[in-house]
């Protein structure tokens, strides 16, 4: 008898056990969670609320903070930006595919080459790519602007968009090329022998044979450089003082400092229909996440 | 019999040759942005370091030239103790968060929450900081800690904390300065973590399990000791990368930094440049993080050598 409940006992002791270990486990992963949540959710709540938003619960709702997709933002009766919400749009476009396309560019050539070839210099050149992320941000931008300057780029609109984009792509370029060097490690080598026997050129293979066979990787390095270039701030913030070409991150930056306070409704409409592609694109493309390795420039 | 060998000969040559011209076309692009964008910029701060550019951009030499490294050695500059100390509060905290609690994170929605979906979901949402654009996210934290109608203010109060800005006020902007970032980084460990508990052989735990371990146990002795390197990567990297981050510090305490406690050393870089148009002086400070940041990466290699390194998430068993 005793036996049977020193078993129970036990029982009973391991089941508590298990239930306080879950709520721990299940506590630490989802109460920090909460924060997060609320803050999200109030972002979809309040951009179609009238009113400020407590707690998530709606505040007369209405579509009215969404006037800027189709009037200019006007802030004390002057217009915030001399051009339309659109124009905006087209600018981080711009940005964003431009900087995903020289990224592939010039990924898929080097990945390829650092891969497949043994030369001189290859060693450094792998070793270089952990010794650049000791360089900060901010010592781009300092040195950077005074080559902008020296060049006469500072300042000229369209010309110094096409920098910013260049620039952007040559900071991401060296982790990517990084990330598609794997995939080109994980192509057999005998693809390639085979197309060579059958008289292709190397360009030839490299272009018809090993391409194809890494679309994958060509598609999340594209997909996650045209996110960095939709999200970036801090180049077109210090660079680009001409506001036709301002982008969605430094028009929004600029909304804050006026509506902060006054409009929620505005930043959070303007604010989520920035955050859309991100998120899109984000579930799109999370199971890479898990699969691939993400060298990550920010904190 | 000799002229084939010539033959042979001229063809590998040419082939040798093709060769070269192929790794040098592919290389190219990549080696230019590599001078232009890195190299070059590198070469410039320095020389800039050496001098008191202002506005006009004019390389006027300082005597003696490392004048501007003295400022900040000798702390002439008098903002140089309080924005070291917020630094060192900063990388230090939030590298707690960005590793140790990474692994946490790792180690639960990977090995204890075993439903393959609900685990996704989960480290989905922690990913969400990571992937928002950092203006969003400061206006969402802007929000959060808004006086008036922000949760954290209604927080607060429930604990007593009456009348307190939690953007302004010392050190509660510190701590949401930690957390903020904390939340950006944090994902990112946990990936890695995530991804190396994944490698470790599954017999291993159904060893442990037959032998009647705990949960708990298994992570102490299996789990944890496996996945040394991952964390020391994790935190190699991490304090690399909290280094050089402002950006997330500047959209937030836009102008309000120094005041608020909240000056990290990149930041005041960035602002001693683009605000007070300082280029040379700033070019100093930016380099004080790179000669920080290659001390750091000397010792990591020599404590992981070169392939650990490069090799983030592979597990030893």
């Amino acid at each position: 008898m005793s036996k049977v409940s020193t078993y129970r006992e036990a029982v009973v002791k391991a089941k508590v056990r298990s239930i306080v270990g879950t709520l721990i486990v299940y506590g630490v992963v989802c109460v920090p969670l909460v924060p997060l949540l609320l803050m999200y959710g109030w972002l979809i709540v309040q951009a179609f609320s009238g009113r400020p938003v407590e707690w998530l619960l709606p505040n007369q709702p209405t579509l009215g903070n969404w006037y800027f997709l189709t009037k200019p933002i006007e802030f004390g009766g002057t217009p915030l930006f001399p051009v339309s919400f659109w124009r905006l749009v087209l600018n981080t476009l711009m940005l964003a595919l431009g900087t995903a396309g020289l990224v592939v560019v010039i990924a898929s050539l080097a990945g390829y080459a650092i891969s497949r070839f043994d030369f001189k210099g290859r060693d450094p050149l792998l070793r270089s790519v952990v010794i650049l992320h000791s360089i900060p941000g901010v010592l781009f931008l300092i040195a950077l602007m005074y080559l902008l300057n020296s060049l006469g780029i500072y300042g000229k609109g369209l010309l110094t968009m096409i920098s910013v984009i260049i620039i952007k792509a040559g900071i991401e370029s060296p982790m990517y090329t990084w990330m598609l060097k794997g995939f080109f490690d994980s192509v057999p080598w005998e693809l390639e022998w085979a197309a060579l026997v059958d008289g292709c050129s190397r360009f030839k293979a490299w272009r018809s044979v090993v391409m194809p066979l890494i679309f994958p990787g060509i598609a999340a390095v594209s997909v996650f450089a045209f996110l960095s270039g939709w999200e970036e701030f801090i180049l077109v913030y210090t660079y680009i003082t001409d506001e036709r070409y301002f982008t969605l991150s430094v028009a929004l930056d600029r909304l804050i400092g006026a509506f902060r306070f006054i409009n929620y409704g505005v930043l959070a409409a303007f604010g989520l229909f920035y955050l859309i592609p991100a998120i899109i694109f984000f579930i799109l493309t999370q199971k890479y996440l898990t699969t691939l390795r993400i060298i990550a420039y920010k904190g | 019999m000799r002229v084939s060998f010539r033959r042979i000969r001229t063809a590998l040559a040419k082939e040798e040759f093709r060769r070269a011209v192929f790794v040098v076309a592919f290389l190219t692009p990549f080696l230019v942005t590599l001078i232009v964008i890195y190299g070059l910029p590198s070469l410039l701060c320095f020389l800039m370091s050496l001098t008191d550019m202002g506005l006009n951009f004019q390389f006027n030499w300082l005597t003696p030239p490392w004048y501007n490294y003295i400022k900040i050695i000798q702390c002439e500059d008098p903002y140089i103790p309080e924005v070291f100390y917020t630094t060192l509060l900063y990388v230090g905290a939030t590298l707690l968060i960005n590793s140790p609690f990474a692994l946490v994170l790792g180690i639960f929605t990977t090995y204890n929450i075993r439903r393959e979906n609900l685990s996704a979901v989960l480290r989905l949402l922690w990913f969400l900081p990571r992937m928002t654009p950092v203006v969003i996210y400061g206006l969402l934290w802007q929000w959060f800690a808004d006086p008036y109608v922000g949760p954290l203010a209604k927080i607060g109060q429930i604990f007593g904390l009456r009348d307190v800005y939690w953007l302004l006020d010392k050190p509660y902007s510190q701590i949401l300065m930690i957390v903020v970032n904390g939340y950006v980084g944090a994902s990112w460990g946990m990936i890695i973590f995530s991804s190396s508990v994944k490698c470790i052989p599954l017999e291993l735990f159904y060893a442990a399990k037959v032998d009647g371990a705990s949960d708990w146990a298994v992570i102490k002795n299996i789990i944890l000791p496996l996945l040394k390197w991952p964390m020391l990567f994790v935190t190699a990297w991490q304090t690399l990368s909290l280094l050089g981050s402002y950006v997330q510090i500047l959209v937030i305490w836009d102008g309000h930094a120094l005041t608020s406690g909240t000056e990290v050393w990149s930041l005041y870089s960035y602002d001693m440049a683009f605000r007070s148009y300082e280029f040379g002086y700033s070019a100093a400070l930016a380099m004080v993080i790179v000669v920080v940041a290659l001390g750091l990466i000397a010792l990591y290699f020599k404590i992981f050598g070169f392939r650990r390194m490069l090799e983030p998430s592979r597990v030893e068993v």
